[in-house]
């Protein structure tokens, strides 16, 4: 860490909150539609930020170019959201309204996100929702027609949008149709199994990006006038995630090594309803959706010895800890309170199943009060999901869930425009650090990237592109074959080593070390020795790593190894931060800082800011710069769901 | 327990591919079936080969990236099922297994198990798509959509756009891919203006990425993870047959 903490200006709008968002798109600079195909744009991503911003960019008429890993757009990681997605529009007229929204998840956020932010992404949700069902996105409607709507994670009012359990393909298949719509008329060209491996800057200014053909092996130059990162979140550095396996951090970390300040790395969301760890070949651990949560009830046997079945613990010998902890919001608590509550339990020996780390999540009363056909209407697809992985039947035996890691609200840190700290460097979706503080309320993730791809991002781009800043460098520039250069070389080192270690088993190292110490529950102590061993991990890595094959064809083991190796410097940048902030606050608990009935701890005084950090060397301390958080609207309290 | 796997291995798309047998140990019956190949590709590796090639991502049934033919059928056994959702108990100890890219004209093999399924982006662009300009949407309510409707175009929504009805199908035709998107817009009163056109193009490239045509062999409902029906093609046909009718 640095002594010296330069405070960080966001670009915020001032004046009455709910006039900002318009009167500052007033403020931006135009440029003049037949101008803007000189402006080229690119937007590496298409997940629904990604696909969103190319999408709505080219009807603009800018020239676009989209990058993605996956064989198709369609692919990305946005598919696989299930619940859900939130919007202000009081269609069941129960009292919400955008002020409400902006309301929930500044509190939600645990006081750790931008107001301005905030606001203007509930402002924005309708909108969303309009031009979703437009697309054709199939949501939910009651028998009269009208859109339906549920209450989601533990909100009090029903404002979530859903298509049966997959709202994110349904979203993400929409914003990939209006993407594809422009492939076919010329206005973005489309370049999958592309893996953006690093950004060119001149002068500090975004030129463009490197990418690696993964068919071919051959690295690519791109140029343009502006970059939009929409890569997603980190979640993988914990190797097991809800997250899919090709989900990494490298491009946003290849970005913060060029001048990207990444902001609050270690606000981590933890989802409280996930499958067990079921042993040590396990990939990936699946979601259960937290709708769940509106029926099932959460308990564990009261002695932490009794091994009998569920059906034989007897009422009197279970303790449903949320219903008696969190009276008023029982088992609908938040996900952070809600997941470290389970590993309280766990830590106490009181875990079921053949590990002891997992829960039970029954839904028995709910079987007996509205019979198996209704439930099996509302949840059949994830009992079903459920019994495929485990093998066990959650309409005869209570479910086992465990908390697992989920989403990241960190990310590359932004301002109101949702630029960089590299500019004409934009960045989207999960991988901005975005507006929901230190803690995600469900279903708004979804809202978030569609957002700033439809509506932020195509707006406040001419804060970079009308600036006078843009180089319109071609890829000749020696920047480019300088970066490229180092691509290249990094990628023979990976495959030079040939060590004895396969990239899979110090990636699952990696992620214990992270999990036990950088995950649900952290202390000084824990998070110094995780520093140490990141370290000697890393450099273990460079020893130990064999990658078979060359870089002249497709080899997924390469592609695997290059994002494990940003992931080994990254993990580190996550402990140096939890370190850093002496508090509690929504994902992140410092075993330290917290109540006397063990909640969270927050220090307003000395914490109420957005924590991002500049690279100066991967071996050298990070420079802390602050962005004040100021609340005019919302006034700070303790979260109490008691 | 243990395996014997027949694996398709082949270097690139002009290269000739063969089957490669390997003795698998160790393999635990809540694996799932990519986790059973992780465990050979590591073992692979540090015998000093090559990892076996196939796509994944998700490993939950949503992104439609993985795909394998398994013991001839495409994503397996197991009915409704994508191949990273089956899982290792469905096999038994000494079981041998074949394992086969998706083989289709129209789906060339990049590498191993890995094929190039682009040409389902082609059928996309040319009009799989309502065309609704950012920001020039009515409010989500101005139109209704009946219960039965909405749910009609989510029954085929649900398509993830793997391939396994090509794999599946003996003329390896794009058919139910194309029924699926073709009816999940025609069912929706936003997807009426571009009905007609909509259909015309997505056929025609079908046709002109080399996908085969239907003979009603149904394979491709049988093999759908998402269990489409074959009522989306028959609704396709309908809407052919008038849009071509009415356009000439
Ligand atoms: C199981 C699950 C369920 C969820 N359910 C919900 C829900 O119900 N509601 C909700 O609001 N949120 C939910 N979320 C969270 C939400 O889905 C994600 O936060 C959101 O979809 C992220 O979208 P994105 O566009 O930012 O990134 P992603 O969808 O992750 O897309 C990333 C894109 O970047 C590309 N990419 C990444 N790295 C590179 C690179 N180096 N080069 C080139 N391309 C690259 C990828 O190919 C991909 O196209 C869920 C998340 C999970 C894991
Ligand atoms: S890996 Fe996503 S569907 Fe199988």
């Amino acid at each position: 860490m640095s002594a010296s903490s330069p405070i960080l200006e966001s670009n915020s709008p001032t004046g009455p909150i709910a006039d900002r968002w318009a009167n500052h798109r007033f403020d931006l600079k135009l440029i003049n539609p037949a101008n803007r195909r000189k402006f080229s744009v690119l937007v590496v991503g298409t997940g629904l930020a990604g696909a969103a911003a190319a999408a709505t960019l080219a009807e603009q008429g800018y020239s676009v170019k989209s990058l993605c890993i996956q064989d198709s757009p369609r692919r990305a990681h946005s598919i696989a959201a299930q619940g859900g997605i939130n919007a202000a529009k009081n269609y069941p007229n129960d009292g919400d309204s955008i002020y409400r929204l902006f309301y929930d998840t500044v509190k939600g956020g645990d006081f750790r996100a931008r107001e301005s932010n905030v606001y203007r992404l509930a402002e924005i949700s309708n909108q969303i929702i309009d031009q979703c069902a437009a697309q054709g996105v199939p949501f939910a409607r009651e028998y009269g027609g009208l859109l339906a709507n549920r209450s989601f994670g533990g909100a009090q009012v029903s404002r979530t949008f859903y298509a049966r359990g997959q709202t994110g393909q349904q979203l993400l298949l929409g914003a990939y149709s209006a993407l594809m719509r422009q492939v076919a008329s010329g206005g973005v060209e489309l370049l999958t199994r592309r893996e953006m491996v690093d950004l060119v800057t001149v002068d500090g200014v975004a030129a463009g990006v490197i990418a690696r053909n993964l068919v071919t092996g051959e690295f690519e130059r791109h140029s343009a006038d502006a970059v939009l990162l929409c890569t997603g979140g980190y979640g993988n550095v914990f190797y097991l995630s809800t997250n899919a396996q090709a989900s990494n951090v490298a491009a946003a970390w290849k970005c913060h090594k060029k001048g990207a300040f990444f902001a609050n790395p270690c606000f981590t969301q933890i989802h409280p309803t996930c499958i067990p760890v079921s042993g040590k070949h396990q990939s990936k651990l699946t979601l259960m959706s937290e709708s769940l949560r509106n029926d099932g009830r959460v308990w564990v046997p009261k002695d932490n010895t009794d091994r009998r079945t569920p059906s034989e613990i007897p009422e009197d010998a279970r303790d449903y800890y949320l219903e008696r902890r969190y009276p008023s919001f029982g088992n609908l608590v938040p996900r952070d309170v809600a997941s470290r509550a389970a590993k309280a339990e766990c830590d106490k020996g009181r875990g079921v199943g053949d590990s002891n780390l997992s829960v039970y999540l029954d839904f028995g009363d709910a079987i007996r009060r509205d019979g198996a056909p209704l439930i099996a209407e509302k949840y059949g697809n994830l009992f079903q999901m459920y019994e495929m992985i485990t093998g066990e039947n959650p309409y005869k035996t209570p479910m086992r869930i465990y908390p697992a890691v989920h989403y990241t609200m960190g990310g590359l840190w932004v301002d109101y425009n949702l630029q960089s700290s590299v500019p004409g460097l934009f960045v989207l979706g999960e991988a901005n650090f975005s507006d929901h503080g230190a803690n995600r309320l469900g279903a708004s993730a979804l809202m978030q990237g569609l957002s700033d791809g439809y509506f932020v991002a195509p707006a406040t781009i001419t804060a970079h592109l009308a600036s006078g800043k843009v180089q319109r460098l071609n890829t000749d520039h020696p920047a480019f074959a300088e970066a490229e250069a180092e691509a290249t070389a990094r990628s023979s080192k990976l495959l030079g080593v040939q060590g004895g270690r396969t990239v899979e088993s110090l990636h699952q190292e990696l992620g214990q070390i992270m999990w036990d110490n950088v995950g649900m529950a952290r202390t000084a102590e824990g998070l110094k020795g995780a520093i140490s061993s990141i370290r000697s991990l890393r450099e273990e890595f460079w020893n130990e790593v064999r990658v078979p094959g060359e870089a002249s064809h497709l080899n997924p083991s390469l592609e695997r190894a290059g994002r494990v190796a940003d992931f080994m410097e990254f993990g580190e940048l996550m402990a140096v931060d939890a370190l850093a902030r002496e508090e509690s606050c929504g994902g992140h608990f410092r075993e330290e800082h917290q109540s006397a009935d063990g909640e969270a701890a927050r220090d307003d005084e000395n914490f109420s800011h957005a924590a991002a950090w500049e690279h100066k060397g991967i071996e050298q301390p990070k420079e802390l710069h602050k962005e004040k958080l100021t609340f005019d609207y919302v006034q700070p309290s303790t979260r109490s769901y008691k | 327990m243990k395996l014997t796997l027949n694996i398709w291995r082949q270097a690139g798309p002009e290269s000739e591919g063969q089957f490669e047998t390997h003795a698998l140990d160790g393999v635990s019956e809540d694996m799932s079936f990519l986790e059973m190949l992780d465990l050979l590709n590591q073992k692979l590796v540090m015998s000093g080969r090559e990892a076996v090639a196939f796509d994944h991502d998700c490993r939950e049934g949503i992104c439609g990236m993985c795909s394998l033919v398994i013991n001839g059928e495409a994503h397996g056994p197991v009915k409704g099922t994508t191949t990273c959702q089956l899982h290792m108990r469905s096999f038994s100890d000494g079981d041998q297994i074949v394992i086969e890219p998706f083989r289709a004209a129209a789906f060339p093999i990049i590498r191993d198990l890995v094929v190039d399924r682009s040409s389902f982006d082609s059928i996309i662009m040319a009009g799989g798509f309502i065309s609704a300009r950012t920001g020039s949407a009515p409010d989500g309510n101005a139109i209704l959509v009946p219960k039965t409707d909405s749910d009609k175009a989510m029954d085929a929504a649900a398509c993830i756009g793997c391939g396994g009805c090509v794999a599946a199908c003996p003329n390896a035709a794009a058919m139910l891919f194309t029924a699926a998107k073709v009816t999940h817009l025609a069912s929706l009163p936003q997807g009426q203006p571009e009905r007609q056109s909509r259909v015309l193009s997505m056929v025609k490239e079908m046709d002109e990425q080399g996908f085969g045509n239907c003979t009603n062999e149904r394979e491709c409902e049988a093999a759908c993870p998402k269990e489409i029906s074959v009522a989306t093609i028959a609704q396709m046909n309908r809407d052919y047959l008038k849009a071509a009718i009415f356009t000439d």
